[in-house]
């Protein structure tokens, strides 16, 4: 099972881990992240040193490259507040997978105690500050995927809830929900006629249900659907989590 | 080769059968997951509890084999250990050639699956007959199953009807009432003709001695009462400690697997027949099989072996359906498989290295799995070994240069800001032939490099303050 407890809450100072998705190609995603915990009062601290969290190589089995990358976001991470990703990806490689590579390891002590004050961004918000609803206001219907690597965890639910309380957003259920997009890391390039094939049945089940946007807590399964629905030439429009709520925000004209 | 050879034979899959296997799979999933949570608050606490069961005796197996062997003595049953598939096959011989046997009869084992039972009798001038109809379809096709409790789920029925009529099981005729009455009438005889009658067994009961049998075709049942001698192939890990148990493991078992409350036969069986039966065997082997299973105990993947193979790891498993089990060149495939059949290999692990490879790592295995195996976890660790043991593995991006870059910040910046990183990005972006891969499918989004931390240092205002977020023409480009 994951272990999915986490040191409680205290004070209103956080670290955003941004991710290289973002760093790389999702600006706005980051930057609707900290405006989203702004909002909240939260003061957020960027690590300038941040990288990536180690995730590809640690998915691709080169777990002695991704341990180094792993003990740079320890040391970049250093202190006592919470760690905020927009990512259940990224969040879950914190608290589950580098358990996993660090079995053996001298500093697995240093790198669980990193995991546990990682969080998602939804499931900070709801389980870490205790926000059930989110004002403002976003006129759309949403489909929201749940990312594979937030199973077991809190984050979907947590979406969910956030997602429900908007005033004008209107949530769709769309077939086979708890399947896989198809993404997989290292997968969506060493195995690009599966990748691809999964990919396409998910957005059949989307594209049925015809929402405006579609919605999710991790960019990477949005780059994958989202540049598959592209070169389909059928684009479908998608954002994150943190987009939505930011612009509910903007929208309510609250930010 | 390009890619991975599980994706290029799921390219190459005939459309009928990825829909056969992907309509059959998707099915079992679903109604496994209406039946159990339909009729329990919280089927997770059950297969949470019969992991740790099955766990412990995993674990523990050094004190129940002997413990086991014990108690089947003192049934009547004659034990034989097997540290081989070849020794496996050669005591099932070795019991027939001494009662003066030519003809078997044998229910649905994947053991006997492992050791190529049925080729190996017939190459020593024996006749094997699967009577599991599944079974029964591979073995006249000359095929081998592809999935561990729905052996022809890649076939429909029109294949079916074909492969009966070449071999002269009656006019083509498709209709499944048909095809089964066929198969029932044929078979019917070989039970009589029958010497000996071959089993699994799914569980084994370390208090009792008692093997039991799942069957939805009653076939195992006919292989013993017309047969005067019974062997039991069975798996090493197949013990639960209590008679008591059962109750958790058969009802996962079937819901798992079938989405039954409770397969239609369930089989206690406790030796030989006693003097007071009218029939049965009168003569009982356990051959308890090893066959690599050892050495996954001795793995950090030992968790694999709680498996009681119900299959719903395949069924709901997204690259199972995609690719058919046949994809994966092994007794066992899909997810269990993909853990089980590298390490089953020993040192030819490389052979099968590529297996922990064909997986999104999306744990959907895992949560439906009756004993709670942390699938994903194993296929990560083999991932680890596979390195390690420097197999090369096709269409993989290496991560050595990315690493380097991803721990030195600066050069990290530098090479965001100058787009150069798409050079070491890993995953999809990582190097070229990995670019190439991902553009084939799918279009990438534009590059934003850097764009983030120039905003962060730019924006004016804090809390509660709007900061200047990017014009609505940008957003649209970073999408
Ligand atoms: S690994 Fe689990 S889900 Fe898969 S066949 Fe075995 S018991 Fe069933």
């Amino acid at each position: 099972m994951l272990n999915t407890e986490r040191k409680p809450i205290t004070g209103k100072r956080v670290q955003l881990m941004a991710t290289c998705l973002c760093d790389a190609f999702y600006d706005d995603v980051a930057a609707a992240t900290v405006q989203v915990l702004e909002y909240l009062g939260v003061e957020v601290v960027f690590p300038e040193g941040q990288t990536c969290c180690g995730q590809p190589a640690f998915n691709g089995g080169d777990w002695t490259a991704s341990r180094k990358v792993v003990r740079h976001t320890v040391k970049t991470f250093a202190g006592e507040e919470p760690v905020v990703v927009p990512s259940g990806s990224c969040a879950a490689m914190m608290f589950h997978g580098t358990v996993l590579e660090f079995e053996n390891e001298a500093d697995l002590g240093e790198v669980e105690a990193l995991g546990r004050r990682t969080w998602e961004l939804g499931d900070f918000l709801v389980n870490g500050l205790g926000v059930k609803t989110w004002p403002g206001r976003f006129e759309a219907t949403v489909a929201f995927h749940r990312s594979c690597h937030s199973r077991g965890t809190n984050s979907s639910s947590a979406a969910s809830t956030l997602l429900g309380s908007v005033a004008g957003l209107k949530i769709v259920e769309f077939g086979e929900g708890e399947q896989c997009c198809g993404f997989g890391g290292t997968f969506s390039v060493s195995f690009p006629n599966i990748s691809a094939s999964m990919g396409a049945l998910k957005l059949d089940h989307i594209r049925a249900v015809k929402p405006d946007v579609l919605v999710s807590g991790d960019m990477s399964c949005m780059m994958h659907l989202g540049g598959l629905a592209k070169e389909e030439g059928k684009p479908i429009k998608t954002r994150h989590l943190a987009q939505v709520l930011r612009d509910a925000l903007k929208n309510g004209k609250l930010i | 080769m390009r890619f991975q050879q599980i994706d290029q034979f799921a390219a190459e899959l005939k459309a009928d059968t990825r829909a056969a296997v992907y309509d059959g799979s998707k099915k079992g999933h679903e109604k496994r997951t209406k039946l159990l949570f339909d009729e329990y608050a919280d089927p997770d606490r059950l297969r949470r509890i019969a992991g740790e069961v099955k766990q412990h005796v995993v674990e523990n197996l050094d004190t129940y084999l002997p413990q086991v062997e014990a108690k089947l003595k003192a049934n009547g049953v004659i034990v034989h250990w097997a540290a081989t598939a070849e020794a496996a096959n050669q005591a099932v011989l070795g019991i027939m050639r001494a009662r003066g046997a030519t003809k078997m009869v044998k229910a649905k084992t994947m053991v006997s699956e492992e050791t190529e039972l049925a080729h190996f009798l017939e190459k020593h001038g024996m006749e094997a007959l699967e009577t599991d109809l599944g079974e029964f379809i591979v073995q006249i096709d000359g095929d081998h199953p592809s999935h561990i409790v729905k052996p022809i789920i890649h076939k429909n029925r029109r294949e079916i009807a074909t492969s009966f009529e070449e071999n002269g099981l009656g006019a083509y005729n498709d209709d499944p009432q048909t095809i089964t009455r066929r198969a029932r009438h044929f078979l019917r005889h070989k039970y009589l003709e029958a010497d000996v009658g071959l089993t699994g067994a799914n569980f084994v009961s370390a208090e009792s001695g008692r093997l039991v049998l799942v069957t939805n075709e009653g076939n195992s049942r006919f292989c013993l009462a017309a047969t005067k001698c019974h062997i039991a192939m069975v798996g090493i890990e197949k013990i639960v400690p209590r008679d008591y148990d059962l109750a958790l493991f058969l009802n996962l078992l079937a819901r798992s697997g079938t989405a039954q409350e409770l397969t239609v036969y369930t089989e206690y069986i406790s030796g030989p027949k006693s003097p007071t039966q009218p029939d049965g065997p009168e003569e009982m082997h356990v051959i308890f099989v090893d066959n690599g299973r050892t050495e996954v105990l001795a793995s950090d993947c030992r968790d694999i072996l709680r498996c009681i193979r119900c299959g719903a790891c395949l069924n709901v498993c997204p690259v199972y359906r995609q690719a058919s089990g046949h994809a994966y060149r092994s007794v066992y495939p899909g997810p269990v498989g993909a853990v089980l059949s590298p390490l089953m290999m020993g040192d030819k692990f490389p052979q099968k290295a590529d297996l922990p490879k064909a997986s999104s790592l999306c744990g959907a295995c895992h949560e439906v799995c009756p004993v709670n195996i942390p699938i994903p976890d194993l296929l990560l660790r083999l991932r680890n070994r596979a390195k390690e043991e420097n197999v090369p593995s096709p269409g993989t991006p290496p991560m050595g240069a990315w690493a380097l870059l991803a721990s030195q910040p600066t050069a990290w910046r530098a090479s965001l800001f100058g787009g150069k990183i798409i050079n070491y990005l890993p995953t999809k972006l990582l190097p070229i032939p990995a670019l190439r891969a991902w553009e084939a499918k799918r279009s990438l989004p534009a590059w934003r490099g850097g764009e983030f931390r120039k905003w962060l240092k730019t924006r004016k205002g804090r809390a509660n303050v709007s900061p200047p977020a990017p014009s609505r023409a940008e957003a649209k480009k970073a999408d």
